[in-house]
C-alpha cells in the first residue's frame, strides 16, 4: 500500500477546492440554506478537522466533501475534478477510487467477514480477485487485524470494527481519508488508538479530514476549520505534538515513524469492550 | 464489478436468511410442482384413454344401420335393419384399402354341455374377426372362411363359458357338442381369457359363423353392424370413403339421398378424446400457473421488505462505490436466483413425484419437456418481472439517507 505521493509542494492543486458552495435544501415547502458561500482549500497530506454544533452544516461540507452530495451553487474540485458535472455513475466511481469512508457507526456489513467488509470497494473498482485478496489482507494487516481476517463484525470489538473500516477505507488507495465521527461510538482507551493510528496514516502521507464535534479528537489534528450557520467560522492550526504526546506514554514505542501492523495489535490487544452500535442489517 | 461478483453477493444475501429465502420460494416451488404434476396427471389420462381407444384397434371403423324413422318419430342408431350379409361380401371385394370385414350379429341365449348350463352372449361374425380383434385361441382354432361359406355348425367359446361348461367333465372340449338355443353345435376352439373393459366380459362370448346364425337363429339377411378394418391407420379415410360409395351403390342411393347407415371411425374418436384430455389438461395447468404468479407477488413483498430492512447496507455499498446499476443488478439477481431456485425444487417435486407415480402405475414417462420448460421460464419471468419494482427502489435510495437509516 502506497501513500499518495505528494512531489513539488505548494505548485501542486489542492487535493480540496470549494468556492462559495452553497446547499440549499427545501424542507415543507421552505428553502433552508445548509451551507452559505462556503470557500476552503485543504492540501495533498493536510490532518484536518472539520467540526461546529449540530446544524452548522459540518455533515452537509462531509457529504459535499465526500461527492455523496452535490453543491446547490459553486463549485467543488476534488484532486482537479469539477464534482458538479459527474453523472451519479461518475460520482460513484469518483467515491470508489479518491475516497476512503469512516464512519461513526462502521458501517460494515453484518454477515460479511473482515476481509470481504475490506475487499468490497475493491470490488466496485473492478480488481481482480486475487488482487482483492491479497491487498485486503495487506490493509488488515496494516490495522493490526491479521488475526481477525475470517471474523465478522459482531466477533470484533468496537475499536476491532473501526479499524476494519479504516483498513476499507485504504484499501482502494484514496486520495482522501474522510471520518465522520470516527470515535462517536467509541469509549476513551478505543478512541486513543484510532487516534493514534490516523496520526500514523497521516505521517505516511495520506490526507485527512475528520468531521467531529470533540474537541479532544479535533485538537489532535494538524487544522481545525469551524463551522458556525453554515459558514466557515474559523480556520487555524492546532499547536499539538502528537510526537511528543506518544513519547509520553508510558509504553510508547520509541520511534515514532514506524509502521508495522503487528505493532498495533500488540497494543491493542486488550482491548475493552465498548457498546456498539446496532450492526448493519445485510443479507436476504 | 463482474457479473461473477454480482451473482456471489446474490446467493450470500440469500443464503444469509434460508428460513425466509426458502418461505419465499415456497410460492413458486408449489406453483411450479402443480404446473408439472397437473401436466402429468394429464397425460397419464390421455395415456390411458389412448391405450383404452386403441386396445379396440386403432384401424377399425364400425358400420351401423341408420336410424329408423316412424311417423316423424327418429329411433336410435341402429334401429332400422339396411345392412346384409351381402353388402360386407360387396365390401370384401370391391375396397382396395381394407383388409379384413366382420358382419356381426349378436344374440343372447342359453348354452347347455351334459348338466351344465350357462347364459351367453353369441356373437356371430366372419373368420376375419379373429386377425381384426387380435382373439387368442388357447385349444383349438378359430373357425375359417370355408366354415362361414358352408354355414357350418361350429362354435368357438369364450374362456369362461369352456370352464362352466365343462366343469367336473373330465372332456376335451375340442370336439364335444354343445347345445346353443338347442342347436347343435361343434365346438372347434376356446380362446384364451381376456381384460374385461367396462360392462361387457368377452369371455362370456360365443362365436359362431355369422351365415349360421343368420340360417339357424334369426333367420334374416341383415346383420347389425359391420366391423371393417383399414390397410393402415394412415388409410382411415380412404377406406371410409371407400365403403361408403360401396354401401350406397349396394343400397341403390343416388345423389343427394340420405345414407342409411353410419361410419364410426375410432380415430376420430380417439382424437375427440385426447382434445377434451388436452383441454381439461391446459385448464388446469393454467390454475397452477395462477399460484405460479401469486408466488412471484409474494417474491416481491418479501424483497420490498427486505430492500427497506437493508437501507443501510445499500447506503454502504453506494458509498465505496457501487452504481446504480449494481444495485438494481444485485437486487434483481436476489429474486431471479430465488424463482429460478424455487422453480428448480418445484420441478424435483412435481417431476420426481411424477415420476414415481408413474414407473408405479406402469404408466411410463409422463414428465414431457413443454411444462418443464414452460413453468421455469414463466418463474424467471416472473422473478425478473416482480424484481424490478423492489430492485429500482434499492437503486433509487438516496446514498445520504441510508447511510443514516436507523
Amino acid at each position: 500500500m502506497t501513500a499518495p505521493t505528494r512531489e513539488g509542494d505548494q505548485d501542486v492543486q489542492p487535493l480540496i477546492e470549494m468556492h462559495d458552495v452553497v446547499r440549499e435544501y427545501e424542507i415543507g415547502g421552505e428553502r433552508v440554506r445548509a451551507l452559505n458561500r462556503v470557500s476552503l482549500t485543504i492540501q495533498h497530506g493536510e490532518y484536518v478537522a472539520i467540526m461546529g454544533p449540530s446544524g452548522s452544516g459540518k455533515s452537509t461540507t462531509m457529504n459535499m466533501v465526500g461527492c455523496l452530495d452535490v453543491p446547490t451553487s459553486g463549485t467543488y474540485r476534488l484532486d482537479g475534478i469539477d464534482v458538479a458535472s459527474l453523472s451519479d455513475n461518475e460520482l460513484a466511481a469518483l467515491r470508489n477510487l479518491k475516497i476512503g469512508f469512516v464512519f461513526q457507526q462502521f458501517n460494515l456489513l453484518s454477515r460479511t467477514t473482515a476481509l470481504q467488509n475490506v475487499e468490497l470497494p475493491m470490488m466496485y473498482a473492478g480488481v481482480s480477485r486475487k488482487e482483492r485478496r491479497a491487498r485486503a489482507e495487506e490493509a488488515l494487516a496494516r490495522v493490526g487485524l491479521s488475526n481477525r481476517l475470517q471474523n465478522r463484525p459482531n466477533e470484533l470489538s468496537g475499536g476491532q470494527q473501526q479499524r476494519v473500516s479504516i483498513a476499507r477505507a485504504l484499501v482502494n488507495r484514496p486520495a482522501l481519508l474522510l471520518a465522520d465521527e470516527p470515535t462517536g461510538a467509541l469509549d476513551s482507551h478505543t478512541t486513543e488508538e484510532i487516534l493514534e493510528l490516523f496520526e500514523d496514516l497521516h505521517r505516511q502521507g495520506h490526507t485527512i479530514v475528520i468531521v467531529t464535534h470533540e474537541a479532544e479528537v479535533g485538537r489532535r489534528a494538524k487544522r481545525i476549520i469551524r463551522f458556525v450557520d453554515g459558514q466557515v467560522a474559523a480556520d487555524s492550526q492546532t499547536d499539538s505534538r502528537p510526537d511528543s504526546r506518544a513519547d509520553s506514554r508510558a509504553d510508547s514505542r520509541t520511534d515514532s515513524e514506524s509502521d508495522s501492523g503487528p505493532a498495533f495489535s500488540a497494543r491493542f490487544a486488550t482491548t475493552p469492550a465498548t457498546p456498539l452500535p446496532p450492526p448493519v442489517r445485510e443479507g436476504f | 464489478m463482474t457479473l461473477r461478483d454480482t451473482l456471489q453477493v446474490a446467493m450470500r444475501s440469500i443464503a444469509a436468511n434460508k428460513m425466509r429465502s426458502f418461505l419465499t420460494m415456497l410460492g413458486i416451488i408449489i406453483g411450479v410442482a402443480s404446473v408439472i404434476g397437473l401436466s402429468a396427471l394429464g397425460e397419464a389420462t390421455t395415456i390411458s384413454i389412448t391405450q383404452a381407444v386403441e386396445s379396440l384397434g386403432t384401424n377399425l371403423l364400425t358400420i351401423d344401420s341408420g336410424a329408423a324413422g316412424a311417423g316423424g318419430v327418429q329411433f336410435g342408431q341402429g334401429s332400422a335393419q339396411t345392412l346384409t350379409y351381402a353388402d360386407a361380401q360387396a365390401i370384401a371385394a370391391d375396397d382396395p384399402d381394407i383388409s379384413g370385414v366382420s358382419p356381426m350379429v349378436q344374440s343372447n341365449g342359453q348354452a347347455l354341455y351334459g348338466p351344465n348350463n350357462d347364459s351367453v352372449t353369441i356373437q356371430a361374425t366372419s373368420a376375419d374377426y379373429a386377425t381384426m380383434k387380435d382373439l387368442t385361441v388357447a385349444q383349438g382354432s378359430f373357425f375359417t372362411n370355408q366354415e362361414v361359406t358352408q354355414s357350418a355348425n361350429v362354435v368357438v367359446l369364450g374362456s369362461d363359458i369352456a370352464q362352466i361348461l365343462f366343469a367336473n367333465q373330465n372332456v376335451n372340449p375340442i370336439g364335444a357338442t354343445v347345445d346353443i338355443r338347442q342347436i347343435p353345435f361343434t365346438v372347434i376352439g376356446v380362446l384364451a381369457a381376456q381384460d374385461t373393459t367396462g360392462f361387457q366380459n368377452p369371455n362370456d362370448y360365443v362365436d359362431l359363423p355369422v351365415t349360421t346364425a343368420m340360417n339357424e337363429l334369426t333367420g334374416s339377411n341383415y346383420v347389425g353392424s359391420i366391423i371393417v378394418s383399414a390397410q393402415s391407420p394412415a388409410v382411415m379415410n380412404q377406406a371410409e370413403q371407400e365403403i361408403t360409395s360401396t354401401l350406397r351403390f349396394m343400397h341403390h342411393l343416388t345423389g343427394s339421398e340420405a345414407s342409411d347407415f353410419q361410419i364410426f371411425n375410432q380415430a376420430t374418436t380417439l382424437s375427440t378424446l385426447s382434445s377434451s384430455t388436452q383441454t381439461l389438461t391446459d385448464m388446469l395447468s393454467g390454475v397452477a400457473a395462477i399460484s405460479l404468479l401469486v408466488g412471484g407477488i409474494g417474491i416481491m413483498n418479501i424483497m420490498l421488505v427486505s430492500v427497506t430492512e437493508r437501507t443501510r447496507e445499500i447506503g454502504i455499498r453506494k458509498a465505496v462505490g457501487a452504481r446504480r446499476s449494481t444495485v438494481l443488478l444485485q437486487f434483481l439477481i436476489e429474486s431471479v436466483a430465488l424463482s429460478v431456485t424455487g422453480a428448480l425444487i418445484g420441478l424435483l417435486i412435481g417431476g420426481g413425484g411424477s415420476e414415481i407415480a408413474g414407473a408405479l402405475t406402469h404408466v411410463g414417462n409422463l414428465v414431457t419437456p413443454g411444462p418443464v420448460l414452460l413453468s421455469i421460464g414463466f418463474a424467471l419471468l416472473v422473478g425478473v418481472v416482480f424484481g424490478v419494482y423492489p430492485a429500482r427502489k434499492a437503486a433509487n435510495l438516496n446514498t445520504i439517507d441510508a447511510l443514516r437509516y436507523e
